[in-house]
């Protein structure tokens, strides 16, 4: 009876199962990764399912029991099965690795995504443990909770105030390392409106599984409602208040500031000025992924 | 200043009662162990035969031991992870808190690489190589003995961390800062650093012995092309540990300077760059995953070519992948952090280059299929070892070129999807691989076989449990599930959890076969007893021996003339019929002493690694000055060989000819 149940609910969870996850994608980012993840399993599945029924039917077929199979000890070398061996790989290679490198370049996190509306720019710090998002041109912040208006690309740009975290939106596509003393660049976007989940996934202590986001995708109207309303409530993050958030906490409700210190994100990015050449040189790439 | 450090009463976590259980079962195994030795007098005979034995064979099969008992903890530690993750559902914190989940999954890791896979590795070639080879022993035997007892005592401090204080929480490749003073001020991480920097002292050490060995100590007449296959993957694999462990060793005395000293290699104060423990850590990193699937590749070369009855297909293109992957493995590590912001050319350069590497790996398997091609193939254990490999292998494979399209990584990376992979490839490769290996080589150790029916339940209890522990996994990465979660709030995950969790529980039926397969034939090793030498019709020297080998190996140096040489000789002898070998005269054999140098480097390695980690200096001291003591008493030593004469090893030929004959 137990049995049974599981078995419904693991039928129930698959057919309802791509609910959420990457397979599930809501915006162009997740939407093309999606593609090149079945473009490339495709392409494999094609040399991947034949092996494997070869290896079983050779094997089967050879047993020792079967008078009928051929005896040929001295089947040892064949220069064109070795070259067959050895080209059916490099094909499969070949068309996996122009799939992975134009992808790389298409698809480079640093990339801005084309479009003709003017990207909204948010902010992400990583504390222990929970996430902070900035919006500089709208001068508030949020933590927990990230609120982005709807076909509207997202530029972001990541650091952590301690340990590494690894920022990801399943439905909206790429992750990327949120890095003390470094600043690391993505770009999003949601094509549809709805609340999806957003995580770490990069362990960072205790507080890691609590590492939990929402991102609301609004329409404009609305998210610039949101902005308007968070800009009249809530305390504001200055120096001293980012002092207090900083503390490590374990699964923090969401809430808002309203008002931001210009520049915090990058005196969080350069606490320790003076010593972080190399974190520049990765700035620069990025930046110039842009250009 | 403290005179024990910062040992005290409180290091001893008695008010955690899973911690202190676990303690308590190994306290009490080892006490039933020792209690065992002692009631049949058997600590002198162990102490002669086998601490300070400097035999290869000897000391392989303690490596394997080591091995197999590492892999009963670590898997517990899987155990309880996978039942943590199927209960901490929604608000469920389960049973384990996070900081006792968070040292579950880092220990896990670190014994199951480390301790688990690199002993087995390492113990079979200890065992196969110099006999495939058709020498005495490896080039230099003493430090054989050394390299396993630093393993063993990396070993025994990562358990010691057990019940003494505690273990790691920052995961099994300890990425800083989280394992920098700063996040994790306890001693775990010193532990993680410890046992690893003794251990992988000890590995790299059995790397230089076993190059030295194949290259220049190799049987008259067995020139490159003619060397079996096993040997080849394991010249391989002693190359990539000389040139890989010394990366690990520096990277983690970097993190043990930051730690100790203050420095700043990877703090986020100072100028430390945690980018640079990422890189230095997968240079070593990708190179060890090929230290351990080369020699499985070897075995499965060995093991498929013996059961087919035919020689290995495409030889030479074995020994060109198996090379091609040696090399290309030092130039893919950056795939392991594709999401760390590095530009589009750096991503794609280290995708192709990953995808590349699945050529000669493919390549392999094709010429594995060919081998059985106009076989007769036996289906004995350790070939459907090999045949749930190449299955399981090819699946792995494919996921692991998916995550080397960096695009797909975005969106797979730290996921349980990569979980899946990792031990699609480790378990369904490595594993499965030590397995065969077990199964083949064990009449050749012993002098009987393996009880084959248990052997058989083990092997599918082991492959269906992988299926269902690990297909899940794949799923619930796709569904955006991350990895090293102590509880999850995502209830639609929960059901596919519940089943991995099933899966495991296969896997341990899986083990327990195992062992009951081991207990059952020692008691009933009369019938499975194997006079010949050559109980699978082998090709190799390793099986023109007796089993188990006497200690000089072979009575005279074998004769190599072409691939196979076992094979060869014996159809050679069919051929000609001629039974009356013309009589030679047996002479003595010079044989290395036994030493205790060895054990005695590794107690003060043990005593060093544990003052360091509780900052007992002047313990260390003593540890220091005793390992150099130990050191210099080696190398002062008058008499280092042994003579075993003539007549002793021309009785023991005669009781094994008599046997083959019988």
């Amino acid at each position: 009876m137990r049995y049974t149940a599981l078995a419904l609910g693991l039928i129930g969870v698959t057919l309802g199962g791509c609910s959420e996850g990457v397979l599930d994608p809501k915006g162009p980012i997740a939407a093309a990764e999606r593609l090149i993840l079945f473009n490339a399993l495709g392409i494999m599945l094609a040399i991947v399912i034949p092996t494997i029924v070869a290896i079983l039917v050779v094997a089967f077929w050879f047993r020792a029991s079967n008078w009928r199979a051929s005896y040929q000890p001295n089947f040892t070398y064949s220069g064109r099965l070795e070259l067959l061996v050895w080209s059916i790989p490099a094909m499969t290679v070949l068309l996996v690795g122009g799939v992975a490198w134009v992808g790389a370049h298409d698809l480079d996190p640093g990339k801005p995504i084309n479009s003709t509306v003017k990207p909204v720019k948010v902010q992400v710090v990583s504390l222990d443990w929970k996430w902070l998002f900035i919006y500089p041109d709208q001068g508030i912040a949020s933590v927990n909770k990230l609120v982005v208006p709807v076909g509207t690309p997202i530029s972001f740009q990541l650091t952590s105030s301690s340990v590494m975290n690894s920022f990801f939106v399943p439905q909206l596509g790429s992750q990327i390392y949120a890095m003390s003393g470094m600043a690391t660049r993505l770009h999003l976007q949601a094509d549809h409106l709805g609340s999806y989940r957003g995580l770490s996934t990069m362990f960072s202590g205790d507080g890691f599984p609590d590492m939990r986001f929402t991102v609301d995708a609004v329409t404009d109207d609305s998210f610039a409602q949101w902005v308007r309303k968070t800009s009249e409530t809530g305390s504001v993050l200055d120096k001293q208040s980012y002092a207090e958030l900083v503390k490590p906490s374990k699964a923090v409700a969401p809430f808002t500031y309203r008002a931001v210190t210009p520049d915090l994100f990058s005196s969080i990015v350069n606490a320790d000025m003076g010593t972080q050449e190399s974190s520049l040189s990765i700035c620069s790439t990025s930046q110039r992924a842009e250009r | 200043m403290n005179f024990l450090g910062k040992l005290d009463w409180n290091a001893i976590p008695l008010d955690q009662p899973i911690v202190m259980g676990a303690t308590a079962l190994m306290v009490l195994i080892v006490l039933v162990v020792f209690g065992f030795i002692t009631a049949k007098g058997a600590w002198l005979y162990l102490w002669r035969e086998w601490i300070t034995s400097v035999d290869h064979k000897r000391i392989g099969v303690m490596y394997c031991i080591l091995a197999l008992v590492m892999l009963l903890r670590g898997f517990s530690d899987a155990i309880m992870m996978r039942a943590q993750q199927a209960v901490a559902a929604g608000g469920a914190q389960g049973y384990l808190p996070p900081e006792h989940f968070d040292q579950i999954f880092s220990a896990h890791g670190t014994i199951m690489i480390f301790f688990m896979a690199m002993p087995f590795v390492v113990g079979i070639m200890n065992f196969a190589v110099p006999l495939q080879l058709g020498i005495r022993d490896v080039a230099f035997p003493t430090l054989n003995s050394v390299s396993f007892w630093l393993t063993a005592s990396g070993a025994l401090l990562i358990n010691l961390s057990l019940a003494v204080g505690e273990f790691s929480k920052a995961g099994w490749w300890g990425y800083p800062p989280l394992s920098e003073l700063q996040y994790s001020p306890g001693v775990g991480v010193d532990y993680y650093l410890w046992s690893l920097q003794i251990s992988g002292l000890g590995t790299l050490l059995a790397g230089i012995n076993f190059v030295t060995t194949i290259l220049k100590l190799r049987a008259p007449g067995m020139s490159y092309m003619r060397m079996p296959v096993f040997c080849w993957t394991s010249l391989a694999t002693n190359l990539l540990i000389v040139a890989a462990f010394p990366v690990l060793t520096a990277v983690l005395a970097m993190l043990l300077l930051d730690r100790y000293l203050g420095f700043h290699f990877f703090t986020n104060d100072g100028g430390g760059n945690q980018m640079l423990y990422a890189n230095l850590f997968w240079v070593w990193g990708h190179p060890e995953v090929y230290i351990l699937v080369l020699p499985a590749f070897g075995i499965f070369s060995e093991v498929i070519a013996t059961f087919s009855g035919k020689p290995l297909f495409g030889y030479r293109s074995m020994v060109a992948a198996t090379m091609a992957i040696c090399v290309l493995s030092f130039l893919v590590w950056l795939h392991h952090f594709f999401t760390m912001g590095a530009s589009a050319n750096v991503n794609g350069f280290f995708g192709v280059m990953s995808m590349i590497i699945a050529l000669p790996t493919g390549a392999k398997i094709f010429n594995w299929l060919f081998t059985m091609y106009g076989g007769r193939v036996r289906f004995e254990v350790p070939v459907l070892w090999s045949i749930g490999f190449m299955v399981t292998f090819v699946i792995g494979g494919m996921t692991g070129v998916l995550h080397a399209v960096p695009p797909a990584d975005f969106q797979l990376h730290n996921s349980v999807f990569l979980i899946a992979h990792f031990h699609n490839v480790i378990i369904g490769g490595v594993v499965f691989g030590l397995m065969a290996g077990y199964n083949y080589w064990f009449p050749k150790a012993f002098g009987f076989k393996l009880d084959e029916r248990w052997g058989r339940a083990s092997f599918w209890c082991w492959l269906v449990g992988f299926y269902i522990a690990f297909m899940p996994l794949y799923w619930l990465g796709l569904m955006g599930m991350t990895r090293r979660m102590q509880h999850y709030d995502n209830l639609s995950w929960q059901p596919w959890l519940i089943v991995a969790a099933i899966g495991t529980a296969i896997i341990l039926v899986g083990i327990v076969c195992q062992v009951v397969q081991l207990v059952v034939s020692i008691r009933s090793r009369e019938k499975l007893r194997d006079v010949t030498g050559d109980p699978w019709d082998g090709r190799t020297l390793e099986w023109a021996t007796a089993s188990p080998p006497p200690a000089w190996n072979f009575a005279f140096q074998p004769k190599v003339a072409g691939l196979d040489a076992f094979w060869n000789v014996k159809h050679r002898a069919q051929a000609t019929k001629d039974e009356s070998t013309p009589a030679r005269k047996y002479e003595p054999v010079e044989m290395p002493k036994n030493s205790a140098t060895g054990f005695v480097t590794a107690f003060f390695a043990v005593v060093i690694g544990f003052a360091l980690i509780w900052h007992i200096w002047w313990l260390a001291s003593v540890g220091v000055f005793g390992a150099f003591a130990t050191f210099l008493a080696f190398s002062f030593r008058r008499h280092s060989e042994f003579e075993v004469p003539a007549e002793q090893i021309a009785r023991f030929e005669r009781a094994h000819q008599a046997g083959v004959a019988a």
